[in-house]
């Protein structure tokens, strides 16, 4: 996140320097004192949002529990619901001090036991003029949306017992590493190349490692019973609509919020979301009205998503122009990707791969042709003088294989051990009532005749 | 003619489905219903169980030769009568089976068998 590039040193490119480095600054936090003032403004944006992003995990709810059949919908909606849950406990107890605090074990993990249940950062304001509880809780919100993102992938056919492990392991094992490596100060993704992989808001952490892992654990547990032979069509497509409304408007926290301040990098990163958002959906609809001769409404909101998601790690750095590049060329590639999934023939239910995985490596990747001139001038001046866009590239794709590797293969791990031990993967019994009767005894639509 | 109309749990109707194809019986009505037979299903409402008065079924409406009743009957009989899990139990449905005075087609204006 930027305020961490600003103040990150730079210089510290090596083990030795890393070890003196936290040497130093223990236990103190790099990049925060206790007697800053408050700029009441970066503040302000920073609380508005954290509440935006917090609204993205309904909206995803929404979005998710518009898909699924009639009889699954309450329990789609809760895979999203029990992540505000789970994670946000599990973000206040160590999350935090996994992924913000200084290198351990070889930097593949943070930590700093002052902020276990944030107790250390009790008064903590940080050099941006933002209490760093208001960093703590804004972080959070991406430690819940990513493991509710992956729902998707095994929506209707896994027990909610196992999935509420699955979140939990999957936070503390994947998601914590991989952010420290990505946004702490000393994180070694955050510090490869002249001026760090690019990763703005969660491409490689959040997207890319959900789209995998989704991917992984959807292959591993096997289709829904029937599918592909039997239609399974949408629920509720008008709550999907909303849904995707509710992630767009979330998603300007998501994006201009990672700036942590209110000013020039929050607005251009609100632009960039913008157009991103706007051209994938537009390109999706044209897509597929020259494909299938029709535009549908969950074309267009998939290609919402679609920007959404490429833009996510370039809104700091792309341009309006190449925001709006970006944004139709995810669009492409998901829709391509979802074609070939289709011909595959494997459950990825509600295209998490398709769109965040895909969606994700396109923007990762593609936002290296597309960084504004000072951004480039700036890290050539870092690097010693020269730095082009194809080292850039190099930078973002090692970034990339990276997320890709490692949380395809914790995945694994997790989802193998997780239905050995309490059954990930639910019954045919219950997979034929539902898992809203099965494992919550409700219904979604009323008591009676719903549809 | 016979008019076969079958109450089965909502669970079973792909499986029912399936069977009729199976079985080369495809024109078929399906429509959400809720009634009340011997079976309690119990719901969970703010830490409470509840016990619904009628429970949510589908039912099936089918029109048929009468050489077709018992081949149509057998497939919902042997597809609809057990969980997922190979056990029968109380819920499973019924099967109605009344005389068809008369069919009509409304495009072609067809009647009785043929235009079944």
């Amino acid at each position: 996140m930027e305020i961490n590039r600003t103040i990150a040193l730079r210089h510290i490119r090596n083990w030795f320097g890393l070890l003196a480095f936290i040497a130093t600054v223990m236990p103190n936090t790099a990049w925060a004192s206790e007697n800053k003032p408050i700029d009441s403004g970066a503040t302000a944006w920073m609380l508005t949002s954290t509440a935006l992003v917090l609204l993205m995990v309904p909206g995803l709810a929404m979005f998710y529990g518009g898909l699924v059949r009639t009889k699954n919908v309450i329990g789609t909606m809760m895979h999203s619901f029990a992540a505000m849950g789970i994670m946000s406990v599990l973000w206040i107890i160590c999350g935090y001090a996994m992924c913000f605090g200084p290198n351990v074990f070889g930097g593949w993990l943070g930590w700093n036991t002052e902020y276990l249940f944030l107790k250390g950062i009790d008064q903590t304001i940080l050099d941006a003029g933002v209490p760093e509880y208001v960093f703590a809780m804004f972080q959070g919100k991406f430690a819940i949306i990513t493991p509710a993102l992956i729902a998707g992938a095994f929506a209707e056919r896994v027990t909610f017992k196992g999935y509420c492990i699955f979140i939990a392991l999957w936070g503390l094992l994947v998601y914590n590493p991989l952010c420290h490596w990505v946004w702490a100060p000393d994180g070694f993704l955050f510090n490869m190349g002249a001026a760090g992989a690019i990763d703005f808001a969660g491409g490689t952490v959040v997207h890319i490692s959900a789209g995998i892992s989704g991917l992984v654990a959807a292959l591993f547990i096997g289709a829904r019973r029937g599918f592909p032979k039997t239609a399974m069509l949408p629920n509720n497509l008008v709550m999907t609509m909303m849904g995707a409304g509710l992630l767009w408007v979330g998603w300007f926290g998501f994006n201009a919020g990672s700036s942590i301040a209110s000013g020039l990098s929050t607005a251009q990163a609100l632009t960039a979301t913008q157009a991103a958002a706007a051209s994938g959906a537009l390109a999706w609809m044209i897509i597929e009205s020259w494909h299938q001769g029709k535009a549908t409404a969950l074309g267009f909101a998939s290609g919402i998503l679609a920007g959404l998601v490429a833009v996510t790690p370039a809104a700091g750095v792309v341009q309006p122009a190449g925001a709006l590049l970006l944004g139709a060329f995810a669009s492409g590639f998901c829709y391509l990707a979802i074609n070939i999934k289709n011909r595959l023939g494997y459950d990825d239910s509600l295209d998490v791969f398709g769109i965040h995985g895909v969606g994700g490596i396109v923007g990762a990747i593609l936002l290296s042709f597309f960084i504004r001139d000072g951004w480039m001038a700036d890290a050539a001046k870092a690097a010693g003088g020269s730095w082009s866009v194809w080292q850039q590239l190099s930078v973002q794709a090692v970034a990339v294989l990276l997320a890709i590797g490692y949380a395809a293969s914790v995945t694994f791990v997790l989802v193998f051990l997780i239905h050995k031990l309490f059954g990930f993967r639910n019954d045919t019994q219950s997979e034929m009532a539902g898992l809203d009767h099965s494992f919550h005894g409700e219904r979604g639509y009323g008591m009676l005749n719903a549809g | 003619m016979k008019l076969i109309t079958a109450i089965i749990r909502e669970d079973m109707l792909d499986q029912v489905r399936e069977a009729l194809i199976q079985a080369e019986i495809t024109r078929i009505t399906v429509s959400r219903v809720s009634g009340h037979g011997r079976q309690v299903e119990e719901r969970i409402h703010r830490g409470e169980k509840i016990v619904p008065d009628l429970i949510p079924k589908v039912r099936l409406e089918i029109a048929v030769n009468d050489s077709f009743v018992d081949i149509t009957c057998n497939a919902i009989l042997e597809s609809a009568g057990k969980n997922g899990n190979g056990e029968s139990y109380i819920g499973s449905g019924k099967i109605f089976v009344t005389p068809l005075e008369e069919c009509i087609r409304i495009r072609t204006k067809e009647r009785g068998s043929a235009a079944i």
